[in-house]
């Protein structure tokens, strides 16, 4: 599967990537309810840290209620129907890449389908295969 | 007829609201009543939830006359506002209350599992039951149906393991829908002993079994099969993150998720509870010389690292699995073993997943029976649990009888044949089988420590003042597995819990014995309020202590009281005004706990009981009681003697051992006094009239109650 990498230095923070994904999501443009997030990077004067899931795969076993699961893709996803919102995965994503929005019962979290990539303006996120 | 319906009411759920349904279930089993009552916001307003609502309920319920095995006494289980969220840590608990056979006295017990959540989002805060059915039943709450229904349960097996399987696999439409079911049993021990303690199941989807947690102490199991009950089953489809409905969700998002950051990047590093769970504590208590060794006579044995969280890690805690008992709870200390085959008694071959085991039960079969064999360990919990036996009066239990056989005061005749000499596994667990029997000499013994202690006076004329110094209860309840003899602070904390000498009231060893933070006396007081107060607000909210020190933030040692961990306390603020929309302050959480914690001691009172004397531990608690156990540390006690400016040359043990019981226990008496004063009690331990109409009690039946106790 291919998985969303990053190069920092080229982001300029215009957080289009975070806007795609929300549409895919959500149906909103909302950057709170992005599975891929820039934030400035904390003391710097310049620069943004990008936060992204790279289908790890360690929260499945986090999860007491088997709602994370490995899909054929290969892609680590949500099953909304089974989560029960308790977000031990991600206090324990050791990528910070997972999010929590207080309307959503489930946390936010990439599916890996590639919108962020396509709306990046500056490549700062491109997809790479990994096995 | 075994599964016919003896009672049926339909009503429609409640929705909860800011963390209340606003209503209380009320069944009579004596004439099959089932009704509804309002969750007023006096009720709110005074006792919060969980265990408060069950204190006010019993009050009510009972006079200064019933006793634990009359109709009117009742078994009311209450989770609390807090109750049932799932994103912090140890968020699913509930409160069982109830008049306690063993100290006559309303008994509290906080157990994990799925009960108390599932019952809030069927539509109830709170589940009362009183009368005594005259057949076995099983009461079963369809929270989305919206039907309670009695059935007769006369042919159903009463213990837990084959009883909680067997009725989740019943009334789960689907492997899927097993989770949404939660199973209150109890089992046979509890039928022939007055050490029943109830299980409260939760199916485990990774190991596709159903694990129990329990309401150990105080005998409410055998209240429970007392009322004829086999079985409480509650079954609610839906939880979600929302299900509590809170006034403003992220608060709680924002605890939560520090709370499982912490424990994410810390606990590997502090308690490992998610690794060992609880066990993690024998190896530190054997080596700060705290463990119940023999009867509490010893704090330490060096055949303990047979019995360590090392050895259970290694050979028998099955790994990672969601050891949680309720959604959300990242610090997971609920161990297991699976596929333990059974060794003795009447499940002997079947292969079973026992919920084992936790320290407490580990010090008490094992190292205070001077057992130290891991198997046994798993073999005597997976018992207590089916048969619904507390583990710590068991182990409290068999200590005793076994102290009380090596001394020669009781014998074979006594015992029925048993040789109960400290490390005989199999004498200790054929007692056990005995107590579920309701046979030989574990009948007597099933009875408690102070039973137990009454009846061997009556047969052998034995010493009456060493049989007391060396039977480790007080009020009646056996004491959890901590040696206070070194710690004047935790002395007070088990002789004056409300309860019984349980130490979910106050753990106080380290802060007073190893750290030395509270030298003084006004300090000690100062902990003794402070923090039994403080440890009753889980009990009012659905909560686990666990969460709140048994992990602590990276910086807390940099805080100005790193005992309390401030951060978390805020914590418990957010997660209070979270859920409910309220503005509480810490002092305002402070005086929800107060209020209740005052109420208890009164409803003692109540009973009869409630004042000074019944406040005085047996002399083991506070120094050695036997020439063995001061020769053991003969070292330590000279010493602190000498200190003291005592004459020791040339005097022989039993004049030392005189020299330092008169010292000990009256620095109990002074720390007694100090904390009376320091709760606003007067010098009997009973709260003045002050105190009640600070804390907003003083009903015209409190103060007409405790006006007689005024000096």
């Amino acid at each position: 599967m291919k998985i969303v990498k990053s190069r920092p230095d080229l982001c300029t923070g215009c957080g289009a990537c975070m806007i795609a994904c929300s549409k895919v999501l959500y149906k909103v443009e909302d950057p709170d309810k992005s599975a891929i997030r820039i934030k400035e990077r904390p003391g710097a004067e310049s620069g943004y840290d990008i936060f992204v899931c790279n289908h790890c795969g360690k929260c499945i076993s986090i999860c007491s209620v088997e709602a994370i699961y490995k899909a054929k893709n290969g892609a680590v996803r949500i099953d909304a129907e089974k989560c029960v919102g308790c977000y031990m995965c991600v206090g324990f994503c050791p990528e910070q890449a997972m999010f929590v929005h207080k309307d959503i019962n489930e946390p936010i979290k990439c599916i890996a389908c590639g919108a962020c990539v396509r709306a990046c303006p500056t490549g700062a996120i491109y997809l790479e295969e990994q096995d | 007829m075994a599964g016919k319906i003896l009672a049926t009411y339909e009503y429609t759920p409640a929705k909860v609201e800011k963390g209340y349904a606003g209503k209380t279930l009320y069944i009579n089993l004596s004439d099959m009543t089932i009704k509804e009552k309002p969750v007023t916001e006096k009720m709110k307003e005074l006792f919060v939830g969980g265990r408060g609502f069950g204190l006010w309920y019993l009050w009510n319920a009972v006079s200064s006359d019933t006793k634990w095995n009359d109709p009117e006494n009742e078994i009311i289980i209450a989770g609390g506002p807090i109750c049932g969220i799932t994103q912090y840590p140890g968020s699913g608990k509930a409160a069982v209350v109830t008049l306690s056979p063993l100290t006559g006295c309303p008994m509290d017990n906080n157990v994990g599992g799925y009960f108390a959540p599932l019952l809030k989002f069927s539509g109830w805060d709170a589940l009362e039951i009183q009368g005594k059915s005259d057949r076995d039943v099983i009461v079963f709450i369809d929270g989305n149906r919206g039907k309670v229904v009695i059935e007769d349960a006369s042919d159903e097996p009463a213990d837990t393991h084959l009883l909680a399987e067997k009725l989740t696999e019943r009334y789960a439409d689907s492997e899927e829908d097993k989770r949404n079911i939660s199973v209150v049993s109890s089992g046979k021990g509890a039928e022939n002993t007055l050490i029943g303690m109830l299980n409260v199941s939760f199916y485990d989807v990774k190991r596709k079994a159903v694990r129990v947690k329990q309401a150990g102490r105080g005998g409410s199991g055998t209240v429970f099969r007392d009322k004829k009950i086999k079985a409480i089953v509650v079954k609610y489809k839906g939880v979600t993150g929302d299900s509590n409905n809170p006034a403003d969700k992220e608060k709680i998002i924002n605890a939560a998720l520090r709370l499982h950051k912490e424990i994410f990047e810390l606990d590997k590093l502090q308690n490992r509870m998610r690794e060992v769970g609880t066990a993690n504590l024998v190896e530190v208590m054997n080596d700060y010389d705290l463990l119940p060794v023999m009867n509490f006579q010893y704090g330490s044995h060096p055949d303990a690292n047979r019995i360590t969280s090392k050895v259970f890690r290694e050979k028998y805690f099955t790994q990672n699995v969601p050891d949680n008992c309720w959604y959300g709870c990242s610090l997971s200390c609920a161990k297991a073993v699976d596929n333990y085959e059974v060794k003795t008694g009447p499940y002997k071959g079947q292969k079973v997943c026992v919920d084992a085991a936790e320290y407490e039960t580990i010090a008490a079969v094992a190292a205070n029976c001077g057992i130290f064999d891991p198997e046994y360990v798993i073999e005597a919990n997976f018992y207590c649990d089916t048969y619904g036996l507390d583990t710590i009066s068991f182990g409290n239990i068999v200590g005793f009888a076994m102290e009380c056989y090596e001394r020669g005061i009781i014998n074979k005749e006594i015992t029925g044949g048993l040789e109960l000499k400290f490390g005989n596994a199999d004498a200790a667990l054929e007692l056990l089988h005995q107590m579920a029997k309701g046979e030989g000499f574990g009948k007597i013994a099933g009875q408690g420590v102070k039973r137990l202690r009454e009846y061997i006076l009556e047969k052998t004329g034995a010493d009456a003042k060493l049989l007391r110094d060396i039977s480790m209860e007080i009020k009646g309840l056996e004491v959890s597995m901590y040696v206070s003899k070194e710690s004047l602070a935790q002395q007070g904390g088990y002789a004056f819990a409300n309860k019984g000498p349980q130490h979910d009231e106050a753990w106080l060893i380290f802060m007073d014995m190893v750290n030395k933070q509270i030298p003084t006396f006004e300090d000690k007081a100062e902990a003794l309020h402070y923090f039994p107060i403080f440890r009753t607000w889980f009990s009012l909210q659905g909560l686990c202590k666990l969460p709140w020190n048994d992990i602590v933030p990276a910086d807390n040692a940099m805080t100005d009281e790193p005992h309390k961990i401030p951060a978390h306390v805020q914590n418990y603020v957010d997660l209070f005004n979270g859920v409910t929309g309220k503005n509480i302050t810490k002092e305002e959480l402070l005086l929800q706990s107060e209020r209740v914690f005052n109420f208890q001691r009164i409803f003692n009172l109540k009973m009869g009981k409630g004042t000074r004397e019944y406040d005085m531990p047996p002399f083991r608690l506070l120094g050695p009681a036997t020439k063995e156990e001061y020769e053991s540390r003969a070292e330590r006690y000279d010493k602190q003697l000498k200190e003291l400016g005592y004459d020791i040359e040339g005097k022989t043990t039993e004049e030392k051992m005189a020299m330092l019981r008169q010292y000990r226990e009256s620095q109990f008496e002074k720390l007694t006094d100090a904390v009376y004063k320091r709760r606003g009690w007067n010098k009997n331990g009973v709260p003045t009239l002050e105190t009640v109409k600070k804390l907003g009690i003083d009903f015209p039946d409190v103060v007409e109650l405790i006006a007689k106790y005024q000096e």
